[in-house]
């Protein structure tokens, strides 16, 4: 019995099989229409996350099956002080595959200790968020047609952003990635991560502040939010936060076949005029999103 | 300064100076019902300075908490006044509840009967990280 917590939970193999998966759903969704028919996931968001949660049950309900759950923690026994790993005990009676959201990290893992049913990490915290991380892979293939020789920009608040760190974990695995990470000095990604990084052959890496000098090298440009709240002062904030909003008039410089993600919400950091340009893909991936969820739902419960 | 041959008991020895009674704190010496001495600051030609804990008598301790506190200590086994085993430590892969997550979002700050463990991610920095979420110990 497997789970999810995080990415680096999946081989590479692993994630290879479950895109070529997600692509064979798009090409003959009819054929898995009925994969899951007599099966149920449990939703077990402990913190409302709508698109998240309607992601995986779409997932469930194309592949033929079953959803129950709840939405938030007051609606379940969490309200009462229940454990997480008394509820997963409970619900791996009631369900054959548990998705779960939680504010606390760590809680998914806990919940697969106890669990007698796979466990997906449907986000916990700001710590790990694996299904979007392989949304993003999912739009990657399907846009470039490849892992490898990809330069990949990532902009906004790498310092903080889960799903950044999460897909650049994923990328260190394959060959000849070029990293380029773009943000104001106070958002930078952990040292840590760039430790890690300094220590791989197969993965190279460069800083810059400025979006527009890096904009003509990228393949991928990951845009992410630069919040308020995670600025000293708001004069830093004010000066700093147009410097990361992307604009048809930025994207100028970049190359013709650039794919644009944002793992959403966007409040601002992305123009809308911006949503018309072809290179535009985040919408592509909420629904890239929703395939990959069915292929991991089928993977973890052991259907092909 | 003289303390007598132990015979049956063990010996933790190289204790960096000063950590001693540290470790006689968190393994609760303090407890135990036999004879425990500690020697503080003694020659050592390879330290310098050294600790040096003798417990006489026969007791179970927890070598991962040693491991962690002072990776250099030696621990020796004693039976009729002879060293039978001799364990030189080094850091542990993985400790629980020796030391707790300070992380306030991590879920062992919300259930309090979760053990605190943490697993060994830089051996020569010494930084271990809890299972749950990955906060460095501090």
């Amino acid at each position: 019995m497997r789970s999810l917590i995080s990415i680096l939970d999946l081989s590479v193999e692993e994630i290879d099989q479950l895109v070529a998966t997600g692509l064979d759903i798009i090409e003959n969704p009819e054929k898995y229409a009925h994969k899951c028919e007599g099966k149920k996931l449990a939703t077990l968001f402990f913190e409302p996350s709508t698109r998240t949660r309607l992601s995986f049950e779409a997932a469930m309900y194309e592949l033929g099956g079953h959803v129950i759950g709840f939405s938030d923690a007051g609606s379940s026994s969490a309200s009462k002080g229940e454990s997480v790993a008394d509820t997963v005990r409970v619900v791996s009676n009631y369900a054959d595959i548990i998705a779960m959201r939680h504010p606390k990290e760590g809680a998914p893992l806990v919940a697969s200790m106890k669990s007698t049913v796979p466990i997906i990490n449907a986000g916990d915290g700001g710590h790990n968020h694996p299904t979007q991380t392989l949304a993003d892979l999912l739009t990657i293939k399907r846009e470039k047609g490849t892992f490898d020789n990809l330069t990949v920009g990532f902009c906004g608040d790498l310092k903080f952003g889960r799903t950044v760190h999460s897909l650049i974990d994923a990328l260190t695995r394959y060959t000849g990635v070029k990293i380029v990470l773009i943000s104001p000095d106070e958002l930078k990604l952990p040292s840590y991560m760039k430790n890690a990084l300094d220590k791989m052959d197969s993965i190279s890496y460069v800083e810059t502040t400025s979006l527009e000098d890096a904009m003509p090298s990228l393949d991928i440009l990951y845009m992410t939010r630069v919040q308020k709240e995670r600025f000293f002062n708001e004069a830093d904030y004010i000066r700093l936060k147009d410097s990361y909003i992307l604009t048809p008039e930025k994207l100028e410089s970049a190359k013709s076949d650039m794919c644009i993600l944002h793992p959403l919400p966007r409040v601002n950091e992305i123009s809308v005029a911006v949503d018309d340009d072809p290179r535009a893909c985040y919408f592509k991936q909420v629904f890239n999103g929703k395939i990959i969820r069915m292929a991991l739902i089928m993977k973890l419960l052991g259907i092909n | 300064m003289l303390v007598n041959p132990i015979k049956n008991g063990i010996v933790l020895d190289h204790i960096s100076a000063g950590t001693g009674m540290k470790l006689y704190k968190v393994l609760r010496l303090n407890e135990l019902e036999c004879p425990v001495a500690i020697i503080t600051n003694a020659f050592s030609a390879k330290m310098g300075k050294k600790d040096i804990i003798k417990i006489d008598g026969v007791v179970q301790l927890d070598l991962d908490v040693i491991g962690y506190m002072d990776p250099g200590v030696t621990v020796n086994k004693i039976e009729n006044s002879v060293v039978v085993e001799r364990k030189h430590l080094s850091l542990p892969e993985t400790i629980s509840d020796v030391i707790h997550c300070k992380n306030p979002r991590c879920i062992t700050s919300v259930e309090q009967e979760l053990p605190h463990k943490f697993k060994l991610v830089d051996r020569e920095n010494k930084v271990y990280r809890c299972i749950y979420c990955e906060a460095k110990s501090k």
